[in-house]
């Protein structure tokens, strides 16, 4: 038997590290990497509430989110492959000439 | 100290470990396989907590079909590890902080709104999971049957769309 | 209607096309003048004329078949305020149509006259395209002057007062940038300007008098003025006295009486036509006509009438002393007109209304005739001087010239070649033209002898009317009349033989030429007129038709039989006078550059004649030059240099200079809103450069800061 607050703190402790990997890391592709841990954090929370309330939407919406994250990850690499090719480079602190 | 605890805590330990070697490690490669590793582990908690279907989706589109997509961009664009920089000097230490406290206040938050004291078991092996299963499918395609569909032409956008984003262009051609 | 029954009962229907006619004329010529030649709109002109003289006619048979009853013809609702009911009605009775007979008849052979006339005229001025804008003048004038007779009331009356004043104006002052010998200069204008201010003078009492009939008699319309004054003359007799004395105001001004006859000699600058339509004929014996038509006012207070026919008298004889001393052809009969319009303003001042008026119409005859006639004259002399410049024209550039452009080649070779200006209305140039101008002279010999009252010519009879009318009341008035009469016949005497006998003292006399027949037609005319006018009211039992027809409007009037003692008296007087004047003039002819051969035995009579007796001079000592002191203190002093300079410029402007630059500008808009203005958009500047850096192009800075909102949030949600 394991508290549903274990769950959620696992939940949180994921989330945190992808947030922190999105902030710390410099290459796109670790930091969308990172953005899928955080996607997956959440879904370990909604499973864990899914199971508490005996209820599926919870386990649906994850289903979704797969859905969605695989959507993400094909447009996204699309796009950083598009950059790289325009750029030589895929440095994303070199991205930086929208300032003001 | 129950034996579900035990494995729930080693898992977590692991899923935590690979998280961390994910954000951590030098190597774009060395970070997917990272990355592969927490996702096997979710997936496990996933069929503790009675999910097997997610579970599996998870090893399938996570594990499977992402990643390989992931890993096969960090070859095909050679982006393993870039080259160090000292820009922002600032980022990391206040990322730092800022992240301890995004956990305590989101750990605390998820704990004292959803009020939970209950506790989850392990699902009943003896039980048929096919059931689960016919009901999960009931309520996706009664209640959900919208969303699910909005979800395929979803899909097909993306699908366009990386294809028209990489295209090649033939020369003199726009 | 009819003709028949219009035959039976009257036209008094036409009566509004005694104005519309000359309207219509004026009207045609004014839109389509341009396309129009010369002769084209002289005919339409003159037509409108013509048939405002046919109207005439109709209208004065009219009234005979109706036994002299007075008409009103209602045209037009004019002016309802209150209790003043005040419509556009013309009157026909005996005395407006005699007037209306004058006036379009004078008129119409005036306007025949005046195309032979201008048709030079404008080609000496130079100006030819004047033509047609005099004659709409002309007609404008006889549209006034109609509307002046046939008034039904002092208000119509006064409109026609006043329109024939402006057309006056506007004809004085016609070649307007030139002086009478057609040198650029203001001097017409200032004549036409004297004219019509000394008019104001006159009409300002004649206002005067309108209101004064108002506020006591209570209507403007003139039988019913009639009928409210003997009320009035009984309870209040300063009221009518104060009217009628006025009103003499408004006849001094408009008939050129003692002391505002000045701008009669000056209104000469007009072209030759206008001085006898206006300035002798009709326009100015408004004022005798303005006397005659309010007869039953002046019957009530005797001594208005005194005072009148002093003025009349007074005029007649001083008129008549500055004319002995003038030297220009017209400014003689200017002065002679003021002379003889004395001599009527002191018949109806007697109460001799018949014989005003006769004197009137033989005048409007015999003076329209002198002055066409001296129009004649001096176009004659204008002619032989060109003709002159053309021969020195012809000798200083050879035969090749000749051809081409006569006239325009002669009138530069004279602007060059004399600087001295030649003067061809000045009797001093003339002399011998009975010689050159035949018909002229004999037309002129007519009017001379009319004028002058020599038996049987018009002026004979209606003066000696005046005269006996005199000698019966008033002794004083008929000594004063009796020496004008003298004195006329001596001044015209001495005219005669100055232009049309002796030698020539100009060279331009000596080639004078006679004027077309267009010209000398109509004054043919009217020396038939002046020759028989008499015949309108002998002074013979039976013969007294104007006093009968004018009767049926003034109250039958007793005809006087002729006095022999007073026409022995006045002809014997006129002849000798004639005489006198040939003993000075002719016999032995002036000759050129000599003096006037009265000025020695008269020594310092003569120069205050010829100088006008300095009446200019003393009007402009007394009145104007004080007048223009005060207008210069006014607009100098008081005006730019207290009201402008101080009020406007240093206390207005300046106190609103310094509120608006120092207080509002400086201070408030400067210092306050600009200033507060100024901050906020530093401040936002600063603000945004600060903020700017934040936007530093880094996405990994926006995600901590997407961070950081979320940990603010969740700490939000916490510590709610």
């Amino acid at each position: 038997m394991v508290p549903v607050d274990y769950y959620i703190i696992l939940s949180a402790v994921l989330f945190t590290i992808g947030a922190l990997g999105v902030l710390i890391r410099r290459n796109p592709l670790i930091i969308f990497m990172s953005i899928e841990l955080m996607l997956n954090a959440a879904n370990l929370a909604f499973v864990a509430f899914s199971r508490m309330y005996d209820s599926f939407n919870g386990q649906i919406f994850v289903f979704f989110v797969i859905a969605v994250a695989a959507a993400e990850v094909a447009v996204g690499l699309a796009l950083i492959v598009e950059i790289f090719k325009t750029k030589k480079n895929i440095n994303i602190d070199e991205m930086n000439s929208l300032k003001g | 100290m129950t034996s579900e605890l035990i494995v729930f805590l080693v898992l977590s330990l692991a899923a935590v470990a690979a998280a961390f070697g994910m954000v951590s490690s030098r190597n774009a490669v060395y970070s997917a396989l990272f990355l592969v590793l927490n996702f096997v582990t979710v997936a496990i908690f996933y069929l503790l907590l009675g999910a097997p279907f997610i579970a599996m989706s998870q090893i399938t589109v996570y594990a499977g079909a992402i990643m390989v997509l992931f890993l096969f961009v960090i070859m095909l664009l050679g982006a393993e590890a870039l080259a160090p920089t000292n820009v922002l000097p600032w980022q990391r230490p206040l990322a730092f902080s800022l992240a301890v406290v995004l956990l305590i206040e989101s750990a605390y938050l998820l704990i004292s709104r959803a009020q939970t004291n209950a506790l989850i078991s392990a699902p009943d092996i003896t039980v048929n999971s096919m059931d689960n299963l016919r009901d999960m499918a009931m309520t996706l395609f009664h209640q959900f049957l919208l969303p699910f569909e909005v979800t395929s032409i979803l899909l097909l956008v993306a699908m366009v769309g990386a294809i028209v984003l990489t295209k090649r262009e033939k020369a003199g051609q726009k | 209607m009819h003709l028949s029954e219009a035959v039976n009962s009257g036209f008094f229907y036409l009566a509004p096309w005694l104005v519309f006619a000359p309207i219509t004329g004026l009207l045609i010529n004014l839109i389509f003048g341009k396309y129009f030649s010369e002769k084209m709109v002289g005919t339409v002109a003159s037509l409108a004329s013509g048939a405002a003289f046919v109207v005439s006619v109709l209208l004065a048979y009219s009234v005979s078949i109706n036994h002299g009853e007075m008409m009103s013809v209602p045209f037009a609702q004019w002016i309802h305020i209150g209790t003043l009911q005040l419509d556009w009605t013309f009157r026909v009775d005996s005395l407006s149509a005699t007037m209306m007979l004058v006036v379009s008849g004078v008129g119409t052979l005036i306007h025949i006259y005046a195309i032979g006339y201008m048709h030079e005229d404008v080609r000496f001025k130079k100006e030819e395209g004047r033509f047609t804008r005099f004659f709409i003048f002309l007609n404008l004038f006889i549209a006034a002057m109609m509307i002046l007779v046939s008034g039904d009331s002092y208000m119509m009356l006064f409109v026609g007062w006043e329109g024939v004043g402006l057309c006056s104006f506007l004809l004085i002052g016609f070649w307007y940038e030139m002086d009478t010998l057609a040198r650029p200069s203001w001097a017409n204008s200032n004549a036409a300007k004297k004219a019509f201010i000394t008019n104001r003078v006159g009409d300002f009492g004649f206002l005067i008098a309108g209101f004064l009939m108002f506020w006591y008699l209570g209507s403007f319309q003139f039988d019913e003025v009639f009928k409210a004054a003997p009320e009035i003359a009984h309870s209040a007799p300063w009221v009518i006295v104060a009217i009628t004395l006025f009103m003499l105001v408004g006849v001094a001004g408009k008939s050129a009486q003692i002391p505002l006859y000045i701008w009669l000699p000056d209104a000469m600058a007009g072209p030759t036509p206008v001085s006898a339509l206006i300035h002798a004929a009709t326009m100015v014996t408004a004022g005798v006509y303005l006397v005659t038509r309010s007869a039953p006012i002046y019957s009530l207070v005797p001594e208005a009438q005194y005072i009148v026919a002093m003025v009349g008298a007074g005029t007649a004889l001083f008129a008549a002393t500055i004319a002995v001393g003038q030297y220009d052809i017209k400014k003689v009969l200017a002065y002679s007109t003021i002379s003889q319009l004395g001599f009527m303003v002191a018949a109806v001042g007697m109460g001799a209304y018949v014989a005003g008026m006769f004197h009137l119409i033989t005048h409007a005859f015999f003076k329209a005739l002198l002055f066409l006639s001296a129009g004649s004259v001096i176009l004659g002399m204008e002619r032989g001087h060109h003709h002159l410049a053309h021969h020195v024209a012809h000798d200083d550039h050879g035969k090749g010239k000749k051809k081409e452009g006569k006239k325009e080649e002669h009138g530069h070779g004279h602007d060059e070649e004399h600087s001295e200006v030649f003067d061809p209305g000045d009797m001093r140039n003339m002399g011998g033209l009975r010689k050159t101008m035949p018909v002229t002279f004999w037309l002129y010999m007519i009017g001379t002898l009319a004028l002058a009252g020599i038996f049987p010519f018009a002026g004979f009879w209606s003066k000696d009317e005046i005269l006996l009318d005199a000698s019966l009341h008033f002794t004083s008035v008929y000594g004063q009349l009796t020496l004008a009469a003298f004195l006329t016949a001596f001044y015209m005497g001495r005219q005669v033989w100055m232009v049309f006998f002796g030698k020539p003292r100009h060279d331009a006399a000596a080639h004078a030429e006679e004027s077309p027949k267009v010209m000398t037609v109509p004054l043919m005319v009217l020396a038939a007129l002046s020759v028989l006018g008499g015949a309108l009211n002998l002074p013979f039992e039976g013969f007294h038709n104007l006093g009968h027809w004018l009767g049926h409007t003034l109250g039958e009037a007793e005809g006087l039989p002729l006095d022999l003692k007073v026409a022995g008296i006045s002809t014997v007087l006129a002849l000798s006078a004639i005489t006198l004047s040939w003993f000075i003039y002719g016999r032995n002819p002036l000759k050129a550059n000599q003096p006037d051969p009265l000025k020695k035995p008269l020594g310092f009579i003569f120069t205050g004649m010829e100088n006008k007796w300095f009446v200019d001079e003393g009007y402009f000592a007394v009145i104007i030059n004080p007048f223009k002191k005060a207008s210069q203190f006014l607009a100098d002093v008081i005006d730019w240099r207290f009201w402008h300079d101080f009020v406007h410029d240093t206390v207005i402007a300046g106190t609103y200079n310094w509120l608006s630059d120092t207080a509002l500008n400086t201070y408030a808009d400067q210092k306050g809103i600009d200033a507060l203005a100024n901050w906020l958009g530093d401040a936002t500047q600063s603000v945004s450069a600060t903020l700017r850096k934040v936007q530093n192009g880094f996405v990994r800075s926006y995600a901590l800061s997407v961070m950081l909102g979320v940990v603010l949030i969740l700490g939000y949600l916490i510590f709610k």
